[in-house]
């Protein structure tokens, strides 16, 4: 099985790392040729308005629509979700559009205020996930068929639709792979 | 609500300060001067700005004494876009860092564009919650100024020429010396540490990782999609353009060739596309015509 991670731009190696270390491979996606025969999709972290645009240019954005709506499932970490989310607020950039939720970016404020903790997600079992934030976003609204896995302080930070998988914070960049299961499950 | 939960998030960390560079990779960072400029770079697919009162070749042009921007032209610039804001501090002056922190800046490059503040010493930037780049000419550079906090690094490359010669000579350089190392067996670690004058622990980690425990730009002197692409080829993590578009005489064009280039840099025929109809590049110097004490490069060690 193969998954594809969008490589326009962002954190696509350690989402590819990640995956390595569940010994699954994962391939480097820019050009809509190399989507075909992927099992799933990961959109990682990185400025959304410069991904965004990069798959206007090199026709992405109806290819991946296609194919999450034939129900492949499609991860997004940070950019990812807001690349994911229907409604970004304050903004008309370039998005897939899928999920029934509205994004607010930059939400927690500029870098000085990124920040690490533990959360709780119930779908991931007892045990706390150490989540890292980066001039992150959250969810100001998640409407059905959207629900909300986890939250902070009151706001959505990982959400799911179906096939559909989003989280606010990077588990890319920690040792923990509980996320990464978790999508990988949606898989089979 | 959450109010426990608040407390125990940790802010500033080196987790956080090298995660945002994580988020920068494959992308391109421009500097601007102005809040239309910060737009159109923005517009163009930018990942990142930096804030200046001039860009480099401008710099190199007036002479003087080059110092951090005005913060109001930082600010101006924060409120115009969406995406991450970086500004220069001189190389050791930790209060222009202060400040630039205080104003909420992103990302702080301790940068040899500017006249350098103090002679000896760099910045002790673990001190700071905001993340630092800062240039390098070869390992042992990198792996200093990693040391003492920086979070990402750039080469150095001859800012505000157009010539890429110096950027591809420090990024071969830096990655010849990884080569090495990953060769070396563990007993010769430490002279090797000794020899490029770097921290061993760090030596010992770029040997486990095969490459720097940061992410890697490439900086100084980049002016066209070819360069960022050769750049990217070369092993750069992503690529810094300072005078190269708005000095071009369509930024605009210049700025999304550049952005699309740096995505599909090992695919000669988008190179090709994006590369045609770019208009007039930025004037280019020849390194050999100027002194070395012009050289900023040589600012640092």
């Amino acid at each position: 099985m193969k998954i594809g991670v969008l490589a326009m731009q962002g954190a696509f190696r350690e989402h590819i790392a990640s995956l390595a270390a569940l010994g699954v491979e994962g391939v480097e996606i820019r050009r809509e040729r190399q989507l075909e025969g992927i099992a799933g999709l990961i959109i990682p972290g990185g400025e959304s308005t410069t991904i965004g645009k990069l798959m206007v240019e090199f026709n992405l954005l109806e290819p991946i629509r296609e194919l999450a709506a034939a129900g492949m499932p499609v991860f997004g970490t940070c950019a990812g979700m807001v690349l994911l989310a229907r409604d970004i607020i304050g903004s008309d950039q370039p998005r897939l559009g899928l999920m029934h939720v509205s994004v607010q970016r930059n939400a927690y404020g500029r870098q000085v205020d990124s920040f690490e903790v533990d959360l709780e997600i119930p779908v991931l079992g007892e045990e706390p996930f150490h989540a890292v934030f980066i001039r992150a976003p959250y969810l100001e609204r998640v409407e059905p068929p959207a629900e909300s896995l986890a939250t902070f302080m009151g706001k959505t930070v990982m959400a799911r639709q179906g096939n559909l998988l989003a989280t606010a914070f990077h588990p890319e960049l920690t040792k923990d792979l509980r996320v990464h299961r978790y999508f990988l499950e949606m898989i089979k | 609500m959450g109010g426990t939960k608040m407390a125990a998030a940790e802010k500033g960390t080196w987790t956080v300060k090298k995660g945002l560079a994580e988020m920068l990779k494959g992308g391109v960072i421009m500097d601007v001067t102005t809040p239309e400029q910060a737009k159109i770079a923005e517009e163009a697919g930018a990942c990142a700005v930096m804030a200046l009162e001039r860009v480099p070749a401008d710099i190199r042009a007036a002479g003087g004494v080059a110092r951090m921007a005005d913060p109001t032209v930082i600010l101006r610039i924060m409120d115009a876009v969406t995406i991450p804001v970086m500004a220069k501090a001189r190389i050791g002056h930790f209060v222009e860092a202060q400040i630039l922190e205080a104003l909420g800046v992103d990302y702080i490059d301790e940068s040899e564009v500017l006249t350098p503040a103090d002679e000896e010493f760099h910045i002790n930037k673990h001190e700071f919650k905001v993340p630092f780049v800062c240039g390098a000419r070869n390992l042992g550079e990198a792996l200093r100024r990693i040391g003492e906090g920086a979070a990402m690094i750039r080469t150095k490359g001859e800012p505000g020429t157009g010539n890429v010669v110096e950027a591809v000579r420090h990024m071969r350089r830096v990655m010849s010396e990884i080569r090495r190392v990953q060769n070396l067996p563990d007993e010769e670690l430490m002279t090797f540490a000794k020899e490029i004058q770097a921290p061993y622990e760090l030596v010992k980690q770029v040997k486990e990782l095969g490459r720097l425990p940061v992410v890697n730009f490439a900086a100084g002197g980049i002016a066209t999609p070819a360069d960022a692409a050769l750049m990217m080829q070369l092993g750069a993590d992503g690529i810094f353009v300072g005078s190269g578009i708005f000095k071009s005489s369509d930024p605009m064009k210049r700025a999304r060739a550049i952005v699309a280039a740096t995505t599909h840099f090992r695919e000669p025929e988008i190179l090709a596309e994006v590369s045609k109809d770019l208009g007039e590049a930025m004037p280019g110097l020849e390194i050999a015509t100027i002194r070395q004490e012009e050289r900023m490069q040589e600012r640092g060690w």
